[in-house]
């Protein structure tokens, strides 16, 4: 009988699955909750939603079902009555508006658009009451209106527990779901496979053939031996291209980012822009602590594994040429440098956002394509994964 | 019976229905929200209030799945052989039962009754630990290889999840749980609850104190918000020091910070923020 509030969870791309709302059945079959619009919103909630960031949508979602099922239109728009707006409007206007209401279709026709529009505003995640108002040609904005008048604000909250109606029409979730937390599982799944295991520190662990071996040497009487557990050791420096034409793949770069920075131990982070130059630096906020990119290769030694993280898509100038850089002069040209990183460090890969099919167009990314030795990777689950077996194995290239 | 807070836990009818869902259902409970909202009381509440004894699973980034059902000494054992020739029961040594230690969900699985299971801070754990559960808790059964036996629940237990979102759950994980939010409390359930804690609390007080409290919470800038354990502390403190209403309403007047600011701000660059607000005569209480 809910088959049609599934199926729109699902239209509003929900991640629902079947048995979840077998569950939801179940549980209004044993009658867990009473049967009363409220308890069902609650229900319906822990049984289908399994992330705070999906709350506000539910929310949304779950008024839409409620307000098509019953049609309330008073719980959506607050308790004014159209024919007061209406007087009040009259007043406010000018015959000749008055003459363009009309010809609009009339009052009526303008308070089911202007209901259309705030619901369009909601699910379009816009928030606030900014289009309606605004806008030169709004006709909202015409009579000088204070979009305050059409909140759907019910403020007075009622004595002890809250109305769930309020609840999923305020829409309590939001802040969640701006701040969504992306969903970096998987890529960091594709990261662990970079692992270096090394037993260092407290020793923890029964070492079992140097127990046995002991203990045979030891004539049977049992002389135990204990060993450091395994651990990943893995050093990792990932250089990230910032600003230009890397502003397209900034969320691509930042799920990569929190992700490799929850999976390795020993991880530096460093930036530039389009080539490596001279000088890197360590804050994207502060350009200004920059880093010789001497002092980088000095610091961190060749078993640091190197991830360049960029587009690599410049003008070829910017890498071949002394000079070349559009920020500053360049005694050295952006390969000079590059090639000092591929002297030092054996394991390195570029990790490109870019789509592959296009890498062919652009000549500054073949150059890099080149100088790494078909070891840039497309930055996708599988172009991760790819590139973090060509840091254990050189050989591990990306024909694409 | 049903779940619907206890006389020293507010429950929200949200959670309650939450509760009662997995509990009729049979299904674990996962539980997120902000630190100090209650996630982990809220197991030992059920328990106290449903009558069930409580088994509590604290996850550390050290913990494995297996820990949870059983641990074979092997090594115990090996030496008790070795000492067997000197007078040692070698009974004991050939019954391996002696030598596996029960997890805390054996011990739930076993217990006499319906049991309350608190799996504590899930996501503490390495990022495979939930899927090597998965088995264990949808058909509350496993196999311990040593004994070759399969255990299975005598009653299923009511499980309670914890997470603060340090990691990710699998999705196969997750759709086998009942999932709750707990959202930060509003000023009314955030007065009874106090209530709960300070039933001779001064009406004054109490309004005064919400009403800083609040408002500390609303600047954007804070690094850790207060949440409700920490304004139980500081009401506790404020009672303790004598501290009336009246002082807090001096603040505004002799431009002060509120009293016992630390325990409400645990964050040394937060508690430096305040002493900035309060230069700039920006305060937010």
């Amino acid at each position: 009988m809910f088959l049609d509030f599934f199926l729109l969870l699902r239209r509003h791309h929900l991640p629902v699955t079947l048995p979840e709302y077998l569950t939801l059945l179940d549980a209004l079959r044993k009658d867990v909750a009473e049967p009363t619009i409220d308890d069902f919103y609650f229900l319906s909630k822990t049984a289908l939603v399994k992330h705070e960031q999906h709350l506000d949508l539910f929310d949304r979602v779950f008024g839409e079902y409620v307000q098509g099922r019953e049609s309330v239109p008073a719980e959506v728009l607050p308790d004014i009555p159209p024919e007061w707006l209406k007087d009040a409007l009259m007043r406010e206007l000018s015959e000749e508006e008055k003459a363009a209401i009309e010809a609009a279709g009339g009052f009526e026709a303008l308070w089911e658009r202007f209901r259309k529009l705030m619901d369009e505003q909601n699910e379009r995640h816009e928030g606030g009451n900014k289009w309606i108002g605004t806008g030169g040609t709004s006709p909202f904005g015409v009579g000088g209106y204070a979009p305050e008048g059409f909140k759907t604000d019910k403020s007075a909250p009622g004595q002890g527990q809250r109305r769930a109606a309020k609840v999923w029409e305020n829409r309590e979730y939001k802040n969640y779901s701006d701040e969504v937390e992306l969903n970096t599982r998987n890529i960091k799944m594709a990261l662990r496979r970079l692992r270096i295991l090394t037993r260092e520190g407290a020793e923890d662990e029964l070492d079992i053939d140097g127990t046995i071996d002991r203990t045979s040497r030891n004539a049977g009487m049992l002389d135990i031996q204990m060993q450091a557990t395994k651990q990943n050791r893995v050093k990792v420096l990932m250089l990230f291209d910032v600003g230009g034409s890397m502003d397209d793949h900034i969320d691509l770069c930042n799920q990569l980012f929190s992700a490799a920075r929850y999976q390795f131990k020993h991880l530096e982070f460093l930036y530039f822009h389009n080539c490596v130059y001279e000088t890197l630096w360590k804050d994207n906020h502060r350009r200004k602590d920059r880093m010789p990119t001497w002092e980088v290769l000095h610091k961190y030694n060749k078993e640091y594994k190197v991830i360049f993280v960029g587009d690599a898509s410049m003008s070829p100038y910017e890498i071949t040429t002394p000079k070349g850089s559009v920020e500053h002069y360049n005694q050295e040209s952006g390969l000079v440098w590059l090639d000092r990183f591929k002297a030092q460090y054996p394991h390195l890969v570029w990790l490109n956002p870019m789509v592959p099919a296009y890498w062919q167009y652009t000549q500054s990314l073949d150059i890099i394509r080149r100088w790494s030795g078909n070891r840039m990777f497309p930055l996708t689950l599988n172009g991760l994964t790819g590139a973090m077996k060509s840091l254990k194995n050189p050989k591990v290239t990306f024909e694409g | 019976m049903k779940f619907t807070g206890t006389e020293a836990y507010i429950a929200t009818r949200e959670l309650s229905t939450a509760v009662n869902a997995a509990v009729q259902l049979q299904k674990p409970l996962l539980i997120k929200g902000e630190p100090g909202t209650g996630k982990t009381l809220l197991a030992f509440e059920v328990a106290r209030s449903l009558g069930k004894p409580l088994y509590t699973w604290h996850v550390k980034s050290t913990t494995s799945a297996q820990q949870g059902l059983y641990e074979y000494d092997a090594v115990s054992r090996l030496r008790d052989s070795q000492l067997a020739d000197r007078g040692l029961d070698s009974d004991r040594i050939d019954d391996l039962s002696n030598y596996i230690k029960k997890g805390k969900l054996w011990e739930a699985f076993e217990s006499d009754e319906q049991a309350v299971l608190l799996i504590d801070e899930i996501d503490k754990a390495d990022i495979e630990f939930p899927n090597d559960l998965l088995q264990e808790l949808d058909r509350m059964e496993f196999y311990c290889y040593e004994l070759q036996r399969t255990i299975s629940a005598r009653h299923r237990p009511i499980v309670i999840i914890t997470s603060n979102n340090e990691k990710e759950l699998p999705d196969a994980f997750l759709r086998r749980c009942f999932f709750h939010y707990i959202r930060f409390p509003d000023r009314d359930t955030m007065q009874q609850i106090v209530d709960v804690h300070f039933p001779n609390l001064p009406q004054e007080l109490m309004a005064k104190s919400l009403s800083v409290f609040y408002s500390i919470r609303d600047v954007k800038a804070l690094k850790k918000k207060p949440s409700t354990s920490e304004l139980i502390d500081w009401v506790r403190l404020l009672l303790v020091a004598g501290v009336s209403h009246d002082d807090l309403n001096d603040l505004d007047a002799l431009n002060e910070l509120p009293p016992y600011l630390g325990a409400l701000l645990k964050n040394e660059q937060d508690s430096d923020l305040m002493v900035a607000l309060r230069k700039r005569g920006a305060r937010p209480y």
